[in-house]
């Protein structure tokens, strides 16, 4: 039978806020346990929670960018729950009143294509605390740092049908909020997390199978994983003439498995109800308004418009668009150069190709934009030629020239890259190759004129050696032809 | 000076009659040699208290103090002192000393006031006779034989006895007015949103809200205006100017329009209550006054409708005694559950457990509609039947209890005790202001009269209880037992 998945993703976004969403407290990761805590945080008897205004236009942010609608009135409910990194006993989050209504974003497939998913709503809410459980033999540690950090809670409808595509729609969240600068999208540090909700079905078949939703996936490679795993393990236990059970799994990266947490049966009842210390959150569409019109360009239209005004392919208009960063620099490489498909080629090509190499992001590039089309321009006006200007890549990867934006010029003059262009100098070195290498003159002068073609790739290559590389190819390719030629 | 009120002590300090100091210290050495009778203090602070009262003749002798410098007052045990026990009247707190000051405690303190400690009160303000308390119950000054009335049962049998002229007391469903007509005293639950909930341990947020008892409408209306206005670390704490609540304490009633309820004058009422509470009325007649009966037509629905709403809220309030931070902690918990279980089974009273199970079980699923959500429903029907009264009338009037302090022990029951609350429950439920005011006695027992105004009418329920204060000297009279060691 040919089974169909159905995918849904619930994917927590830590917004980017100073402070808390309803205390003061600093967000910063990494600090030492519990001093990033305070009253309102350890929940302590007395106090309140003051609702942080930048997380609500961040939560708007996210929910123009994904042009949704934006209900006038919010609410936050309690979600109660014992657990000892709740320290309230309760997440304040919303239930039933999201701040972000129905929208949609646009994911990119890696053949070109693009999709659109339909986001659900987009809720605000509270982290909880962190368990530690190493370090503390028999005991377990409460680390109340990340409690009441702001997240913004995204879920989609079940639109995704394979693994890929969930990862792509993770892709487009992370490029969504990173564009607009809500969030640091560091899933590293736990800035962006899923839960995914997995069904499968008969091909052609309407109704919806049942959902394993599958907790806490952090990374995007693990997305694709834990829904491969987790298709494969619905499919066979169908095939084998089981049922699937609704229940929520875990993931476990180191076995690549997932494993049930909990049953439906077993589920929590959060007995959520309306949070009676914090107001209604109103907005006004003033105050909408002027968050729409200071958006950010999003990447779906930086995308449209790479594709467009620059004529790059679908493909690298993607790509280049996929982050804000990675936008930015290629923007900046190109007005520096000038020319949008070099631009292209080289921040694709010599230097991602470095950054994958070294496990790199493009904000932390030894290369700066600026550099990159200072030495981009060297080559489209004929100082260097492509071989000298890989070198000279290198060179500013590893520091040399210094960091303005003329440092590629520095490393020529000092490499002596500049192309030959002097035909007599040339000449020279043609003459001096063909007469160290009578054999192979020999050969070419004996094989069929169609054949030559092919041969004369040795003779270039003996003067581009000469020339250290900085000889003009296509003069020397032209200027050989001929010579040679003139010996048959 | 422990029979006068806070005007007149105020009027003493500023003529040099006696100092800050000097008051204090009479006032501490009555608590120690009265209040092993009457428990109405969990913690006196002492050391604190003297302190507090000398930095005030010092301020007063720079010429900095303003109408409260000096004054001696106490705290219901649920607002949270930096460095002094709060315990809320629970086992659960009692090893809890908060790091922070409540909102009404910084202004009390930045008024110049000096507190002597923090008074007793039900647990977790959960009670209406002062009688579950961890730290066991208060006696009403009047009769030692009664209850003082509850939650904010220490703070008016404290204020009733003559051991402070006032005290700070919290409402949810009668906790101020309630226990001021059981101690003879004045108690003005302000407007839900009037007064900072900020350091005010919760039990039901919507409906909790601060004020002062005393021994005068004018004492009240001093303590209000130190406590009242917009507090940033309370959302629900209204940004509203807070008027001056003694401008218009004289003004005459003439003309004033007085509701009575027909609810608050049926089934249940004692005899004696009725008629004094009826008497206080033509006292207003006589003052210019017009009387007529209007109908809260769904008050029979305050008592059930609350609680849904208040141990629902409760239950979630509640959550964080849980054992892991702050508080009473089980010994040698076997795991987590166990930890849990224990401690909150430890630390916990049997109303306060009781209210717990109430409000989980009504926000349950399969429940949460049928009871929370119809509750609220009743609420905004409930605050709707205030304000078309308040369309006809200017103030409306009743008892404030049903009868006056009953015996210690005599309501075993939870839902007669729950029914003690009637002609105030709903007034939390709308959010409006009301004022207890003495207003005669049954035996000797005394009778509160209550009066109710429309949202922030605080200054004309001062005033109409002022006036009434003008005309009657039931706020005046005071227990025996407050003189037994004159």
């Amino acid at each position: 039978m040919q089974w169909e998945t159905v995918i849904g993703l619930e994917v927590h976004v830590q917004l980017a806020t100073r402070s808390k969403i309803f205390s003061g407290a600093s967000t910063a990761f990494g600090a030492e346990p519990n001093s990033q805590a305070c009253a309102v945080d350890l929940g302590l008897p007395g106090v309140l929670p003051v609702l942080n205004e930048q997380a609500v236009a961040m939560a708007v942010q996210f929910g123009l960018g994904i042009h949704a609608d934006i209900p006038e009135v919010s609410v936050f409910d309690r979600k109660n729950y014992f657990y000892p990194d709740l320290p309230k006993g309760y997440q304040t989050s919303q239930m039933y009143d999201p701040i972000v209504g129905p929208g949609e974003v646009e994911i990119n497939l890696e053949d070109g294509s693009t999709r659109t998913v339909r986001i659900h709503h987009a809720h605000l809410e509270e982290d909880a605390g962190k368990s530690l459980h190493e370090d503390f033999h028999g005991m377990t540690g409460i680390d109340l740092n990340r409690a009441g950090t702001p997240l913004l809670e995204i879920v989609s409808e079940p639109d995704m049908r394979s693994a890929k595509e969930a990862a792509a729609y993770l892709k487009a969240i992370h490029s969504i909020v990173t564009y607009l600068g809500i969030s640091d999208g560091n899933m590293a540090e736990g800035s962006m997390r899923c839960d995914v909700n997995v069904s499968v079905r008969p091909k052609g078949q309407e109704a919806f199978g049942t959902r394993a939703e599958i907790k806490n996936v952090n990374s995007f490679r693990f997305v694709e994983r834990a829904i491969e795993f987790e298709v494969e393990r619905q499919v066979e236990l169908i095939e084998d003439g089981g049922d699937v059970v609704q229940e929520t799994r875990l993931y476990d990266p180191d076995a690549d498995e997932t494993r049930s947490m909990r049953t439906k049966e077993e589920a929590n009842d959060y007995r959520y109800f309306p949070c009676p210390d914090l107001l209604p959150v109103v907005l006004d569409q003033a105050y909408v308004d002027h968050l729409r019109d200071n958006l950010p360009e999003l990447p779906a239209d930086k995308r449209a418009r790479f594709e467009n005004e620059f004529g790059l392919s679908a493909y690298d208009a993607g790509v280049l668009s996929a982050s804000r960063a990675m936008a930015e620099y290629f923007e900046r490489v190109k007005d520096v150069c000038g020319d949008a498909k070099q631009a292209a080629n080289w921040v694709q090509g010599e230097l991602s190709g470095a950054l994958n190499r070294e496990g790199l992001a493009i904000a932390d590039s030894p290369v700066s934009a600026d550099q990159l089309g200072e030495l981009i321009v060297r080559v489209l006006d004929g100082t260097i030629n492509g071989k000298a200007a890989k070198q000279v890549f290198q060179a500013l990867w590893h520091g040399e020239g210094g960091s303005e934006g003329n440092s590629a010029d520095a490393i020529i003059e000092a490499k002596g890259l500049k192309q030959v262009t002097d035909t007599g100098a040339i000449e020279a070195m043609i003459d001096q190759v063909i007469e160290e290498s009578p054999g192979q003159v020999a050969q070419y002068r004996d094989a069929e004129p169609d054949k030559r073609g092919k041969m004369i790739g040795y003779f270039v290559g003996q003067v581009m050696k000469a020339s250290r590389g900085t000889a003009n190819p296509q003069q020397v390719n032209t200027m050989l032809k001929e010579k040679l030629d003139a010996l048959c | 000076m422990h029979d006068k009120t806070l005007t007149e002590l105020a009027a003493g300090l500023r003529a040099g009659e006696f100092s800050s100091r000097e008051l204090t210290q009479d006032l501490l050495g009555r608590i120690d040699r009265l209040d092993g009778r009457l428990n109405s203090f969990i913690t006196v602070t002492a050391e604190q208290a003297l302190a507090a009262a000398e930095r005030a003749d010092a301020a007063r002798a720079t010429g900095e103090a303003g109408p409260l410098n000096g004054l001696p007052l106490a705290l219901k045990d649920i607002f949270c002192t930096r460095g002094i026990k709060t315990s809320c009247g629970s086992r659960m707190l009692d090893n809890f000393a908060a790091p922070y000051d409540a909102g009404v405690v910084e202004r009390l303190a930045a008024a110049g006031t000096v507190s002597l400690g923090k008074t007793n009160m039900d647990e977790f303000a959960m009670g209406s006779s002062n009688e579950n308390s961890f730290y066991g119950p208060v006696k009403n000054p009047w009769d030692l034989d009664a209850v003082p009335g509850g939650s904010s049962g220490g703070s008016a049998a404290a204020v009733a006895a003559g051991l402070v002229p006032a005290a700070m007391g919290t409402d949810t469903g009668g906790s101020i007015r309630q226990p001021a007509a059981f101690c003879g005293i004045t108690g003005l639950k302000p407007t839900y949103g009037r007064v900072s909930r900020y350091g005010m341990i919760a039990y039901a947020s919507s409906l909790d809200q601060a004020g002062p008892l005393a021994r005068s409408a004018a004492d009240c209306a001093h303590l209000l205006g130190a406590v009242a206005g917009h507090d940033v670390r309370d959302s629900t704490c209204v940004a509203r100017g807070v008027p001056d609540y003694t401008t218009d304490l004289d003004a005459p009633l003439s003309g004033l329009k007085i509701g009575l309820p027909r609810e608050y004058f049926g089934d249940g009422l004692s005899p004696e209550v009725e008629s004094a509470v009826r008497e206080a009325i033509k006292v207003f007649e006589t003052l210019g006054a017009t009387v007529r009966d209007v109908s809260l037509p769904h008050t029979h629905y305050a008592i059930p409708a609350y609680y849904v709403i208040a141990p629902a809220e409760a239950s979630s309030n509640l959550s964080r005694y849980d054992g892991v931070r702050f508080g009473h902690r089980c010994e040698d918990p076997a795991d987590l559950i166990d930890l849990y279980k224990r401690s909150r089974a430890e630390g916990f009273g049997e109303e306060v457990k009781r209210r717990i199970l109430i409000g989980t079980h009504t926000l349950s699923e399969g429940f949460f509609d049928a009871y929370y959500k119809k509750a609220q429903q009743v609420r905004r029907l409930i605050r709707q039947d205030f304000l078309d009264a308040f369309d006809e009338v200017d103030v409306l009037m009743g008892p404030a209890s049903p009868t006056p302090a009953f015996d210690l022990g005599a309501n075993k029951d939870p839902v007669s005790m729950y029914l003690q609350d009637i002609y105030t429950i709903a007034v939390n439920l709308a959010g409006i202001p009301g004022i207890s005011v003495p207003a005669g006695f049954a035996g000797n027992r005394p009778v509160g009269l209550q009066v109710l105004g429309t949202h922030f009418a605080e200054a004309q329920l001062l005033n109409v209880a002022h006036q009434f204060q003008q005309a009657t000297d039931w706020h005046l009279r005071r227990p025996a037992f407050a003189e037994e060691s004159a």
